[in-house]
């Protein structure tokens, strides 16, 4: 404090002035109301949105099923695409001219192809290699496997998915690690420490702050991606919805079960996403964004005080 | 082995050094010796390659051509009869772990304290136990002043803790040479005195060390000699005392002239 402890000062006058008004804002405050009640009043009065059937079938065995095997799916092919990504991410980066280019033809092709091409390819798979065998290359096979028992419709899903996914995850790895400052690795290799301990311990850590959110997105995409798999004939969230609707003809009602399961699993995934961007924030700034617990707490207890006593550090 | 050459208690050995980036000739045949324990203090105006050669010391960067020693090791490089053969990065890593290095813009590791900043090298590079290691690391940064730091993260730093906090880094791989490149350049003026305190401890306790710096107040007081460098060669060498009060060569005159 630069106060002087002998002198009380006197504290100078608040300003009053009458604020700047804002009838801007009013009006379309009103027309967002008006279109917001017609909504309601629609989902509440509409005949075909069969809010009955809704409830019949959102817990109803084959949904549970089918949003489970969405899960899995996200998941593993998530895995896949984070994995592979900083496979792909590291060749691009290497010094083996081999390597860069190998990981950048996967990209470009990848990449360049619609996923929903890639998934029916992997499902149609047996039309182009036959069968899997061991053997001697060009020469004799010792075992031989049919192709359509080894890829299964979950196979295909996630062979398409992931792949597909980790092309885009390389160039997001890619990104984050080339934000890094060079003085990073240089000190890293002058305290002797070699190239890969390098890279887990000192630069990943750090890309991590600009992988994490675009890798939220991917994921959150993922999540909605898989119903794509439904056209494999693979059974998640969609196509267990579809299954139902096809023999009910209750449409509406149960894509509006599936959407609102969609919608459950993307909210859950955002909030995850928020408090790993905030676990991988550490250091980087002197205090931490806070948290929205943080947030309602401390815009409930100060609601009408000037902003500058809102920025406590946490 | 015939790398081991020039013996005695010679730290670093330079004969001949070459460095070009591109078309760039940056380093035009540097010969440098550094004893154990002495304290070489090398100046020169911006771009003549004072960093470069430190870098070539660690092997940051390889060197085009002449011989680089230290402490009795050719860096980076094997010699069997007239050949070289270059050191895997295992070897060049290993070589590394002998030589402490300071960065004018601190490097401190932004996601770990502190104290994790001392402990990662041995631990992961030494595979010393952490135990053992944070004893050290505490009194490291005890010595440099810091013991009420230890859990900050470097952000939560001056420029002047985090520098202290990168000297004790090096610190604890034990180096038998410290190499400082400007180490309080970037730091405001009021915070340097600590960190050239720390170095003045350190070369007390005995520690050879090579620091480029623009700092001639120390320069005079600490350093056992001084070299100035111009367009990537050395242009005059000798004790600081006498080269800062009475350059020989016309550009030692020129630059002296401009910083004192
Ligand atoms: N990695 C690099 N690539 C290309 N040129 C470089 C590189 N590092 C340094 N240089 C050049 O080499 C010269 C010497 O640089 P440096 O050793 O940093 O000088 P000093 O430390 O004495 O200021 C400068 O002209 C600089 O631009
Ligand atoms: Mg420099």
């Amino acid at each position: 404090m630069t106060q002087t402890d002998t002198v009380e000062p006197v504290r100078p006058e608040t300003i009053r002035a009458v604020p700047v008004r804002h009838p801007g804002r009013w009006v379309s405050g009103a027309i967002v109301l008006v279109l917001a009640a017609m909504l309601v009043h629609m989902l509440f009065t509409n005949p075909n949105l069969d809010w009955g059937t809704f409830r019949q079938y959102f817990f109803q065995g084959g949904i549970l099923r089918g949003l489970v095997a969405t899960l899995e799916l996200t998941v593993i092919a998530m895995a896949m695409g984070i994995v592979g990504g900083v496979v792909l991410a590291l060749m691009r980066l290497s010094a083996n001219p081999m390597l860069s280019s190998a990981a950048w033809l996967y990209i470009w092709f990848f990449r360049g192809t619609p996923v929903l091409v890639q998934l029916i390819f992997w499902f149609n798979i047996k039309a182009l290699i036959g069968d899997v065998s061991i053997g001697v290359p060009f020469g004799q096979t010792f075992i031989t496997w049919d192709v359509n028992s080894l890829v299964t419709t979950f196979i295909a899903a996630i062979l398409g998915l992931g792949l597909n996914e980790a092309a885009y995850m390389s160039e997001i790895v890619r990104a984050g690690i080339l934000s890094v400052d060079e003085g990073q690795t240089e000190a890293s290799q002058a305290l002797g420490m070699r190239r890969l301990k390098i890279m887990r311990r000192v630069v990943l850590p750090q890309a991590m702050r600009v992988i994490i959110p675009p890798t939220g997105n991917e994921t959150i995409s993922m999540l909605k991606t898989t119903s794509l798999a439904s056209t494999v004939a693979f059974t998640e969230l969609l196509k267990a919805g579809e299954d139902i609707f096809n023999a009910n003809y209750k449409t509406i009602p149960l894509l509006i079960v599936v959407s609102v399961w969609y919608i459950i699993i993307t909210s859950i995934l955002s909030v995850g996403q928020y408090y790993l961007e905030r676990r991988y924030g550490r250091g980087s700034s002197r205090a931490l964004p806070p948290t929205p617990l943080q947030r309602l707490r401390r815009n409930l207890t100060t609601f009408h005080v000037k902003p500058q006593t809102v920025l406590e550090r946490s | 082995m015939t790398d081991n050459v020039p013996a005695g208690d010679l730290m670093v050995k330079a004969e001949g050094i070459h460095k070009f980036f591109g078309r760039l000739h940056v380093l035009r045949g540097i010969d440098l010796e550094v004893t154990s324990g002495e304290v070489m203090c090398v100046i020169g105006p911006s771009g003549s390659g004072k960093s470069t050669f430190l870098r070539c010391v660690n092997h940051l960067e390889k060197i085009d051509s002449g011989r680089l020693w230290v402490d009795g090791h050719l860096v980076g490089y094997r010699q069997r009869g007239e050949k070289l053969y270059e050191l895997r990065e295992r070897e060049v890593a290993a070589q590394r772990q002998d030589i402490g290095m300071v960065f004018q813009r601190f490097n401190l590791f932004p996601h770990m304290t502190a104290l994790e900043n001392v402990m990662e090298a041995p631990v992961q590079v030494r595979g010393e136990p952490k135990a053992a290691v944070r004893e050290r690391a505490m009194s490291l940064l005890d010595q440099v002043g810091l013991s009420d730091k230890m859990a900050g993260y470097p952000s939560q730093l001056s420029g002047g803790q985090q520098q202290r906090v990168a000297i004790a880094r090096a610190l604890a791989m034990e180096p038998k040479l410290m190499l400082f490149d400007e180490p309080t350049s970037a730091l405001d003026p009021e915070l340097v005195g600590d960190v050239l305190d720390v170095m003045r401890q350190l070369a007390l306790g005995g520690m050879t060390m090579v620091v480029v710096t623009h700092e001639m107040g120390f320069a005079r007081e600490v350093g056992d000699s001084l070299v100035f460098m111009d367009e990537g060669a050395v242009v005059e060498q000798g004790h600081p005392r006498e080269v800062l009060a009475d350059p020989r060569h016309r550009r030692t005159q020129d630059f002296l002239s401009k910083v004192l």
